[in-house]
Protein backbone atom coordinates (compact mmCIF):
# COMPACT_ATOMS: atom_id res chain seq x y z
CA UNK A 1 0.00 0.00 0.00
CA UNK A 2 0.90 3.72 -0.82
CA UNK A 3 2.77 5.69 1.87
CA UNK A 4 1.22 9.36 1.72
CA UNK A 5 3.71 11.82 2.95
CA UNK A 6 1.71 14.54 5.45
CA UNK A 7 3.20 17.61 6.67
CA UNK A 8 1.18 19.33 9.71
CA UNK A 9 2.35 21.59 12.86
CA UNK A 10 1.86 19.99 16.02
CA UNK A 11 1.68 22.24 19.16
CA UNK A 12 3.80 25.01 16.80
CA UNK A 13 6.10 22.85 15.29
CA UNK A 14 6.69 21.59 12.07
CA UNK A 15 6.45 17.76 11.98
CA UNK A 16 6.14 15.03 9.45
CA UNK A 17 5.61 11.49 9.02
CA UNK A 18 3.98 8.95 5.97
CA UNK A 19 0.46 8.31 6.63
CA UNK A 20 -1.11 4.94 5.27
CA UNK A 21 -4.48 5.00 3.28
CA UNK A 22 -7.15 5.04 6.36
CA UNK A 23 -4.86 5.62 8.97
CA UNK A 24 -6.75 7.80 11.60
CA UNK A 25 -5.67 11.38 13.08
CA UNK A 26 -5.13 9.33 16.59
CA UNK A 27 -2.86 6.81 15.48
CA UNK A 28 -1.03 9.36 13.25
CA UNK A 29 -0.33 11.22 16.28
CA UNK A 30 0.34 8.54 18.77
CA UNK A 31 2.43 6.54 16.79
CA UNK A 32 4.10 8.65 13.78
CA UNK A 33 4.55 11.39 15.56
CA UNK A 34 5.00 10.12 19.05
CA UNK A 35 2.38 12.64 20.73
CA UNK A 36 0.77 10.09 23.24
CA UNK A 37 -1.60 12.28 25.05
CA UNK A 38 -4.78 12.36 22.92
CA UNK A 39 -6.06 8.81 23.87
CA UNK A 40 -8.10 5.65 22.31
CA UNK A 41 -11.25 5.40 24.11
CA UNK A 42 -13.66 4.03 21.39
CA UNK A 43 -12.46 4.23 17.65
CA UNK A 44 -16.00 5.03 16.93
CA UNK A 45 -16.49 9.37 18.15
CA UNK A 46 -18.30 8.12 20.92
CA UNK A 47 -16.00 8.75 24.17
CA UNK A 48 -14.14 12.37 23.42
CA UNK A 49 -10.78 10.88 24.88
CA UNK A 50 -8.83 11.65 21.52
CA UNK A 51 -9.86 15.15 21.37
CA UNK A 52 -7.64 17.69 19.64
CA UNK A 53 -8.16 21.05 18.36
CA UNK A 54 -7.85 21.65 14.44
CA UNK A 55 -7.06 25.15 13.48
CA UNK A 56 -8.36 25.81 16.55
CA UNK A 57 -11.41 23.86 16.31
CA UNK A 58 -12.26 20.46 18.92
CA UNK A 59 -12.37 17.52 16.42
CA UNK A 60 -12.18 13.45 17.35
CA UNK A 61 -8.99 12.23 16.10
CA UNK A 62 -10.19 9.09 15.72
CA UNK A 63 -12.92 10.34 13.06
CA UNK A 64 -10.43 12.30 10.91
CA UNK A 65 -8.32 10.39 8.22
CA UNK A 66 -4.65 11.52 8.76
CA UNK A 67 -4.11 12.82 5.18
CA UNK A 68 -7.09 15.47 5.59
CA UNK A 69 -4.87 17.26 8.27
CA UNK A 70 -2.20 17.62 6.12
CA UNK A 71 -1.36 21.49 6.17
CA UNK A 72 -3.41 22.15 9.63
CA UNK A 73 -2.65 23.57 12.57
CA UNK A 74 -3.22 20.74 15.38
CA UNK A 75 -3.15 21.00 19.64
CA UNK A 76 -2.96 18.31 21.94
CA UNK A 77 -2.52 18.59 25.88
CA UNK A 78 1.04 17.50 25.32
CA UNK A 79 1.32 21.43 24.14
CA UNK A 80 -0.88 23.50 26.83
CA UNK A 81 1.77 23.61 29.47
CA UNK A 82 4.68 26.10 29.05
CA UNK A 83 7.03 26.36 32.23
CA UNK A 84 4.31 26.42 34.53
CA UNK A 85 0.73 24.41 33.80
CA UNK A 86 -1.73 25.96 31.82
CA UNK A 87 -4.20 27.36 34.33
CA UNK A 88 -6.91 24.45 33.26
CA UNK A 89 -4.60 21.44 34.05
CA UNK A 90 -3.39 23.54 37.65
CA UNK A 91 -7.18 23.62 38.12
CA UNK A 92 -7.54 20.17 37.44
CA UNK A 93 -5.17 19.37 39.92
CA UNK A 94 -6.49 21.03 42.58
CA UNK A 95 -9.84 20.58 42.29
CA UNK A 96 -9.41 16.37 41.69
CA UNK A 97 -10.67 16.70 38.43
CA UNK A 98 -8.53 14.23 37.32
CA UNK A 99 -9.27 10.48 38.79
CA UNK A 100 -7.37 7.84 36.15
CA UNK A 101 -6.79 10.50 33.91
CA UNK A 102 -7.41 8.83 30.53
CA UNK A 103 -10.67 11.48 29.77
CA UNK A 104 -8.50 14.24 31.12
CA UNK A 105 -6.31 15.17 27.64
CA UNK A 106 -9.70 15.16 25.93
CA UNK A 107 -11.56 17.08 28.94
CA UNK A 108 -8.68 19.98 28.60
CA UNK A 109 -8.79 20.37 24.92
CA UNK A 110 -12.65 20.60 24.95
CA UNK A 111 -12.45 23.46 27.69
CA UNK A 112 -9.58 25.07 25.85
CA UNK A 113 -11.53 25.35 22.96
CA UNK A 114 -14.09 26.69 25.30
CA UNK A 115 -12.46 28.65 26.96
CA UNK A 116 -11.19 30.37 23.86
CA UNK A 117 -14.23 31.76 22.30
CA UNK A 118 -16.11 32.32 26.10
CA UNK A 119 -13.75 33.51 28.60
CA UNK A 120 -16.68 33.71 31.29
CA UNK A 121 -18.98 30.21 30.64
CA UNK A 122 -22.05 30.11 32.61
CA UNK A 123 -21.97 26.40 34.66
CA UNK A 124 -24.78 25.10 31.47
CA UNK A 125 -22.18 26.10 28.50
CA UNK A 126 -19.57 24.03 30.10
CA UNK A 127 -21.87 21.15 30.65
CA UNK A 128 -22.49 21.57 26.73
CA UNK A 129 -18.89 21.89 25.70
CA UNK A 130 -17.48 18.81 27.16
CA UNK A 131 -21.20 17.11 26.61
CA UNK A 132 -19.08 14.63 23.95
CA UNK A 133 -16.37 13.73 26.66
CA UNK A 134 -17.05 10.38 28.77
CA UNK A 135 -15.81 10.02 32.29
CA UNK A 136 -15.81 6.69 33.98
CA UNK A 137 -14.75 8.09 37.37
CA UNK A 138 -15.54 11.51 38.30
CA UNK A 139 -19.33 11.91 38.25
CA UNK A 140 -17.78 15.25 35.48
CA UNK A 141 -18.77 17.73 39.12
CA UNK A 142 -15.05 17.97 39.61
CA UNK A 143 -14.67 18.74 36.30
CA UNK A 144 -16.92 21.31 35.52
CA UNK A 145 -16.10 23.38 38.29
CA UNK A 146 -12.52 23.06 37.49
CA UNK A 147 -13.09 24.44 33.93
CA UNK A 148 -14.95 27.24 35.92
CA UNK A 149 -12.47 27.73 38.34
CA UNK A 150 -9.94 27.85 35.35
CA UNK A 151 -12.18 30.43 33.39
CA UNK A 152 -12.01 32.38 36.90
CA UNK A 153 -7.90 32.77 37.37
CA UNK A 154 -7.59 33.24 33.70
CA UNK A 155 -9.74 36.46 33.82
CA UNK A 156 -8.36 37.96 36.56
CA UNK A 157 -4.88 37.68 35.26
CA UNK A 158 -5.93 39.18 31.88
CA UNK B 1 -6.05 -1.66 6.57
CA UNK B 2 -8.45 -2.43 3.61
CA UNK B 3 -9.41 0.74 2.00
CA UNK B 4 -7.96 3.18 -0.28
CA UNK B 5 -8.60 6.99 -0.49
CA UNK B 6 -8.18 8.70 -3.68
CA UNK B 7 -8.84 12.55 -4.07
CA UNK B 8 -10.92 13.83 -6.50
CA UNK B 9 -10.02 17.16 -8.30
CA UNK B 10 -13.43 18.15 -9.43
CA UNK B 11 -17.19 17.05 -8.37
CA UNK B 12 -17.36 15.40 -12.00
CA UNK B 13 -14.56 12.73 -10.80
CA UNK B 14 -15.96 12.55 -7.33
CA UNK B 15 -19.50 12.19 -8.95
CA UNK B 16 -17.81 9.28 -11.34
CA UNK B 17 -16.01 7.65 -8.18
CA UNK B 18 -19.76 7.14 -6.11
CA UNK B 19 -20.66 5.92 -9.62
CA UNK B 20 -18.22 2.92 -9.39
CA UNK B 21 -19.01 2.04 -5.75
CA UNK B 22 -16.77 4.45 -3.62
CA UNK B 23 -18.13 6.59 -0.65
CA UNK B 24 -17.66 10.59 -0.28
CA UNK B 25 -15.93 11.04 2.49
CA UNK B 26 -17.38 14.15 3.92
CA UNK B 27 -17.19 14.53 7.63
CA UNK B 28 -16.50 11.24 8.39
CA UNK B 29 -18.26 10.28 11.41
CA UNK B 30 -20.11 7.82 10.27
CA UNK B 31 -17.13 6.19 7.53
CA UNK B 32 -14.27 6.40 9.71
CA UNK B 33 -15.94 3.82 12.45
CA UNK B 34 -16.46 1.46 9.62
CA UNK B 35 -13.04 2.68 8.28
CA UNK B 36 -11.32 1.92 12.15
CA UNK B 37 -13.09 -1.72 12.51
CA UNK B 38 -11.64 -2.70 9.43
CA UNK B 39 -15.50 -3.01 7.29
CA UNK B 40 -14.35 -5.60 4.37
CA UNK B 41 -17.66 -3.86 2.40
CA UNK B 42 -15.94 -0.23 2.81
CA UNK B 43 -13.45 -0.88 -0.10
CA UNK B 44 -12.60 2.64 -1.96
CA UNK B 45 -13.24 6.39 -0.53
CA UNK B 46 -13.23 9.40 -2.48
CA UNK B 47 -12.20 12.97 -1.27
CA UNK B 48 -13.65 16.27 -2.30
CA UNK B 49 -12.30 19.61 -1.33
CA UNK B 50 -14.67 22.02 -3.45
CA UNK B 51 -15.41 25.56 -1.90
CA UNK B 52 -18.18 25.74 -3.55
CA UNK B 53 -19.79 22.59 -1.09
CA UNK B 54 -19.06 24.46 1.56
CA UNK B 55 -20.69 27.64 1.02
CA UNK B 56 -23.68 29.24 2.96
CA UNK B 57 -25.66 30.88 0.63
CA UNK B 58 -29.14 33.12 1.01
CA UNK B 59 -31.75 33.95 -0.69
CA UNK B 60 -34.89 36.16 0.43
CA UNK B 61 -37.00 32.29 0.09
CA UNK B 62 -34.52 30.55 2.06
CA UNK B 63 -30.98 28.84 2.16
CA UNK B 64 -28.81 26.91 0.19
CA UNK B 65 -26.19 24.79 2.21
CA UNK B 66 -23.36 23.04 0.64
CA UNK B 67 -23.42 19.66 1.04
CA UNK B 68 -20.00 19.50 2.87
CA UNK B 69 -21.03 22.58 5.56
CA UNK B 70 -21.06 21.60 8.83
CA UNK B 71 -23.36 21.39 11.82
CA UNK B 72 -20.76 24.10 13.37
CA UNK B 73 -21.23 26.04 10.48
CA UNK B 74 -25.28 26.09 10.64
CA UNK B 75 -24.38 26.38 14.43
CA UNK B 76 -23.11 29.94 14.04
CA UNK B 77 -24.04 31.63 10.67
CA UNK B 78 -26.54 34.11 10.85
CA UNK B 79 -28.48 33.01 7.68
CA UNK B 80 -28.74 29.51 9.34
CA UNK B 81 -30.34 30.97 12.51
CA UNK B 82 -33.61 29.34 12.39
CA UNK B 83 -31.99 25.71 12.10
CA UNK B 84 -29.02 26.63 15.15
CA UNK B 85 -30.93 24.80 17.21
CA UNK B 86 -31.38 21.68 15.26
CA UNK B 87 -27.60 21.99 14.29
CA UNK B 88 -26.66 22.19 18.08
CA UNK B 89 -28.74 19.23 18.58
CA UNK B 90 -26.20 16.82 16.86
CA UNK B 91 -23.44 15.51 19.22
CA UNK B 92 -20.98 17.24 21.15
CA UNK B 93 -18.76 20.48 19.65
CA UNK B 94 -16.57 18.06 18.43
CA UNK B 95 -18.75 16.01 16.08
CA UNK B 96 -20.01 19.22 15.23
CA UNK B 97 -16.84 20.68 13.60
CA UNK B 98 -16.96 17.23 11.28
CA UNK B 99 -20.24 16.49 10.96
CA UNK B 100 -22.01 17.37 7.66
CA UNK B 101 -25.10 18.30 6.70
CA UNK B 102 -24.96 16.21 3.45
CA UNK B 103 -23.76 13.41 5.54
CA UNK B 104 -26.76 13.93 8.08
CA UNK B 105 -29.05 12.67 4.87
CA UNK B 106 -27.32 9.31 4.91
CA UNK B 107 -27.24 8.77 8.59
CA UNK B 108 -29.20 5.98 9.82
CA UNK B 109 -32.01 6.29 12.74
CA UNK B 110 -32.12 7.31 14.91
CA UNK B 111 -29.55 9.72 13.55
CA UNK B 112 -30.50 12.11 10.91
CA UNK B 113 -31.89 14.95 13.29
CA UNK B 114 -31.05 17.79 10.34
CA UNK B 115 -32.62 15.79 8.23
CA UNK B 116 -36.20 15.21 10.19
CA UNK B 117 -36.35 18.72 10.29
CA UNK B 118 -35.03 19.41 6.69
CA UNK B 119 -38.22 17.28 5.71
CA UNK B 120 -40.78 18.78 8.16
CA UNK B 121 -39.28 22.04 5.69
CA UNK B 122 -39.76 20.33 2.12
CA UNK B 123 -35.87 21.13 1.19
CA UNK B 124 -34.46 20.35 -2.05
CA UNK B 125 -31.44 18.08 -2.64
CA UNK B 126 -29.51 18.90 -5.32
CA UNK B 127 -27.27 16.49 -6.79
CA UNK B 128 -24.62 16.25 -9.04
CA UNK B 129 -26.31 13.66 -11.90
CA UNK B 130 -30.12 14.68 -12.11
CA UNK B 131 -31.35 18.04 -10.48
CA UNK B 132 -33.72 18.70 -7.47
CA UNK B 133 -35.47 16.27 -5.33
CA UNK B 134 -37.79 17.25 -2.61
CA UNK B 135 -36.50 15.20 0.54
CA UNK B 136 -39.08 12.86 0.72
CA UNK B 137 -38.40 11.34 -2.49
CA UNK B 138 -34.42 11.66 -2.37
CA UNK B 139 -35.15 10.30 1.59
CA UNK B 140 -37.05 6.78 -0.57
CA UNK B 141 -33.83 6.31 -2.96
CA UNK B 142 -31.18 8.14 -0.89
CA UNK B 143 -28.67 4.72 -1.76
CA UNK B 144 -28.82 4.95 -5.12
CA UNK B 145 -28.86 8.99 -5.37
CA UNK B 146 -25.22 9.82 -5.84
CA UNK B 147 -23.18 13.12 -5.13
CA UNK B 148 -25.59 15.62 -3.01
CA UNK B 149 -23.91 19.13 -4.13
CA UNK B 150 -26.45 21.50 -2.12
CA UNK B 151 -29.40 21.14 0.52
CA UNK B 152 -31.54 24.12 -0.64
CA UNK B 153 -33.66 24.87 2.53
CA UNK B 154 -36.58 27.33 2.65
CA UNK B 155 -37.14 29.56 5.21
CA UNK B 156 -39.56 29.90 7.84
CA UNK B 157 -41.91 32.90 6.97
CA UNK B 158 -42.05 33.52 10.72
CA UNK B 159 -40.13 31.41 14.31
CA UNK B 160 -43.13 29.93 15.51
CA UNK B 161 -44.13 28.37 12.23
CA UNK B 162 -41.11 25.80 12.78
CA UNK B 163 -40.73 23.36 15.54
CA UNK B 164 -38.07 21.33 16.47
CA UNK B 165 -37.33 18.46 19.51
CA UNK B 166 -35.21 15.82 19.89
CA UNK B 167 -35.75 13.62 22.95
CA UNK B 168 -32.79 12.00 24.07
CA UNK B 169 -31.95 10.20 27.76
CA UNK B 170 -28.53 11.18 27.99
CA UNK B 171 -27.84 15.01 27.54
CA UNK B 172 -26.33 17.42 26.60
CA UNK B 173 -25.11 14.91 23.65
CA UNK B 174 -27.18 11.63 23.64
CA UNK B 175 -28.83 9.62 20.80
CA UNK B 176 -32.31 10.56 19.97
CA UNK B 177 -35.07 8.24 20.92
CA UNK B 178 -36.56 10.03 18.61
CA UNK B 179 -37.22 13.70 16.71
CA UNK B 180 -39.45 15.75 15.86
CA UNK B 181 -40.42 19.01 13.50
CA UNK B 182 -43.25 20.68 12.84
CA UNK B 183 -43.76 22.97 10.08
CA UNK B 184 -47.35 25.09 10.08
CA UNK B 185 -47.37 28.02 8.28
CA UNK B 186 -50.44 30.14 8.86
CA UNK B 187 -52.83 31.84 6.64
CA UNK B 188 -55.12 34.17 8.26
CA UNK B 189 -55.22 32.17 11.82
CA UNK B 190 -55.59 28.59 9.46
CA UNK B 191 -52.84 26.28 9.01
CA UNK B 192 -51.31 25.78 5.34
CA UNK B 193 -49.38 23.12 4.06
CA UNK B 194 -48.93 21.46 7.45
CA UNK B 195 -45.95 19.07 7.85
CA UNK B 196 -45.41 16.88 10.97
CA UNK B 197 -42.00 14.79 10.54
CA UNK B 198 -40.59 12.03 12.72
CA UNK B 199 -37.18 10.26 13.37
CA UNK B 200 -37.06 6.62 15.23
CA UNK B 201 -40.98 6.44 14.34
CA UNK B 202 -39.87 4.12 11.26
CA UNK B 203 -36.30 3.01 9.44
CA UNK B 204 -35.70 6.71 8.28
CA UNK B 205 -37.17 10.45 8.65
CA UNK B 206 -41.00 10.21 7.80
CA UNK B 207 -43.83 12.53 7.60
CA UNK B 208 -46.63 11.84 9.93
CA UNK B 209 -49.71 11.66 7.25
CA UNK B 210 -52.34 11.66 10.81
CA UNK B 211 -51.32 14.08 12.35
CA UNK B 212 -50.74 16.35 9.26
CA UNK B 213 -54.36 16.18 8.64
CA UNK B 214 -55.50 17.02 12.01
CA UNK B 215 -53.64 20.10 11.82
CA UNK B 216 -54.38 21.14 7.88
CA UNK B 217 -56.72 23.93 7.41
CA UNK B 218 -57.16 24.33 11.53
CA UNK B 219 -56.80 27.08 13.81
CA UNK B 220 -53.92 25.93 16.24
CA UNK B 221 -55.48 25.81 19.44
CA UNK B 222 -56.03 22.66 22.38
CA UNK B 223 -58.18 21.18 20.57
CA UNK B 224 -56.55 21.10 17.26
CA UNK B 225 -53.29 20.17 19.19
CA UNK B 226 -55.07 16.66 20.88
CA UNK B 227 -56.57 15.68 17.77
CA UNK B 228 -52.99 15.41 15.74
CA UNK B 229 -51.07 14.20 18.87
CA UNK B 230 -54.08 11.46 18.76
CA UNK B 231 -53.62 10.65 15.31
CA UNK B 232 -49.97 10.84 14.71
CA UNK B 233 -48.62 7.06 14.89
CA UNK B 234 -51.06 6.47 12.11
CA UNK B 235 -49.21 4.56 9.58
CA UNK B 236 -45.77 4.77 11.48
CA UNK B 237 -43.98 1.71 12.31
CA UNK B 238 -41.46 2.37 14.99
CA UNK B 239 -39.09 -0.11 15.53
CA UNK B 240 -37.29 -2.01 18.73
CA UNK B 241 -33.67 -1.37 19.48
CA UNK B 242 -31.05 -0.73 22.42
CA UNK B 243 -32.82 3.09 22.84
CA UNK B 244 -36.41 2.26 23.32
CA UNK B 245 -38.81 -0.48 22.73
CA UNK B 246 -41.19 0.07 19.54
CA UNK B 247 -43.93 0.04 21.97
CA UNK B 248 -42.63 2.87 23.95
CA UNK B 249 -42.10 4.67 21.24
CA UNK B 250 -46.08 4.36 19.92
CA UNK B 251 -46.69 5.44 23.57
CA UNK B 252 -44.66 8.30 24.14
CA UNK B 253 -44.83 9.90 20.77
CA UNK B 254 -48.39 11.65 21.21
CA UNK B 255 -47.07 13.18 23.93
CA UNK B 256 -43.74 14.84 22.35
CA UNK B 257 -45.78 16.11 19.78
CA UNK B 258 -48.22 17.62 21.77
CA UNK B 259 -45.38 19.68 24.37
CA UNK B 260 -43.88 20.56 20.94
CA UNK B 261 -47.09 22.01 18.86
CA UNK B 262 -47.63 23.78 22.30
CA UNK B 263 -44.82 25.64 21.79
CA UNK B 264 -45.72 26.63 18.54
CA UNK B 265 -48.75 28.07 19.39
C1 LIG C 1 -20.71 10.07 18.78
C2 LIG C 1 -21.65 10.40 17.65
C3 LIG C 1 -22.79 11.12 17.93
C4 LIG C 1 -23.68 11.45 16.91
N1 LIG C 1 -24.78 12.17 17.23
C5 LIG C 1 -25.65 12.48 16.25
C6 LIG C 1 -26.82 13.22 16.56
O1 LIG C 1 -27.06 13.60 17.70
N2 LIG C 1 -27.69 13.50 15.55
C7 LIG C 1 -27.46 13.09 14.27
O2 LIG C 1 -28.27 13.39 13.39
N3 LIG C 1 -26.37 12.40 13.95
C8 LIG C 1 -25.46 12.08 14.91
N4 LIG C 1 -24.35 11.35 14.58
C9 LIG C 1 -24.20 10.83 13.21
C10 LIG C 1 -23.38 11.73 12.26
O3 LIG C 1 -22.34 12.36 12.95
C11 LIG C 1 -24.20 12.82 11.59
O4 LIG C 1 -25.39 12.28 11.08
C12 LIG C 1 -23.43 13.56 10.47
O5 LIG C 1 -24.18 14.64 9.98
C13 LIG C 1 -22.99 12.66 9.34
O6 LIG C 1 -22.24 13.45 8.41
P1 LIG C 1 -20.72 13.15 8.00
O7 LIG C 1 -20.34 14.26 7.11
O8 LIG C 1 -19.86 12.93 9.17
O9 LIG C 1 -20.90 11.78 7.22
P2 LIG C 1 -19.82 10.77 6.61
O10 LIG C 1 -19.42 9.79 7.64
O11 LIG C 1 -18.71 11.52 5.91
O12 LIG C 1 -20.73 10.07 5.51
C14 LIG C 1 -21.84 9.29 5.85
C15 LIG C 1 -22.42 8.63 4.59
O13 LIG C 1 -23.02 9.59 3.74
C16 LIG C 1 -22.37 9.61 2.48
N5 LIG C 1 -22.27 11.01 2.07
C17 LIG C 1 -21.88 12.05 2.86
N6 LIG C 1 -21.98 13.21 2.19
C18 LIG C 1 -22.43 12.91 0.96
C19 LIG C 1 -22.72 13.69 -0.21
N7 LIG C 1 -22.57 15.03 -0.23
N8 LIG C 1 -23.16 13.04 -1.31
C20 LIG C 1 -23.33 11.69 -1.32
N9 LIG C 1 -23.06 10.91 -0.25
C21 LIG C 1 -22.61 11.51 0.87
C22 LIG C 1 -21.02 8.98 2.72
O14 LIG C 1 -20.48 8.43 1.55
C23 LIG C 1 -21.36 7.94 3.76
O15 LIG C 1 -21.90 6.81 3.18
C24 LIG C 1 -23.43 11.02 15.59
C25 LIG C 1 -22.26 10.29 15.30
C26 LIG C 1 -21.38 9.98 16.31
C27 LIG C 1 -20.14 9.21 16.00
S1 LIG D 1 -11.44 7.34 20.70
FE1 LIG D 1 -12.16 9.00 19.53
S2 LIG D 1 -14.07 9.41 20.46
FE2 LIG D 1 -13.44 7.62 21.52
S1 LIG E 1 -10.82 10.47 35.35
FE1 LIG E 1 -11.04 8.40 34.78
S2 LIG E 1 -12.26 8.57 33.01
FE2 LIG E 1 -12.27 10.57 33.73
Amino acid sequence: MALKPVALTLNGSERAAFTEDGENLLDFLRRRLGDLSPKFGCGQGACGACTVLLDGAPVLACLILAETAAGRRIETAAGLAGAALHPLQRAFVEGFAAQCGYCTPGMLMAAVALLRANPRPTREEVVAAIGGNLCRCTGYEPIIAAVLDAAGHMERRA
Amino acid sequence: MSVTVERAASVEEAAAAIARGAALLAGGTILMRRVNAGDPRLERLVRLEDPALRRIGSGSEGVSLGALVTMAEVAAAPETAFLAPVARAVGGPALRTMATVGGNLFARRTYGDLAVALLALGARIILARDGAREIGEFLRGRERAGLVLALEVPRPREARAFGFLKVARVRPAGTAVMTLAAHLPREGGRIRGARVTFGGMGPGPLRSPGAERALEGQALDAGTIGRAAAACVEGLEPLDDALASAWYRREVAPVHLRRLLEGML
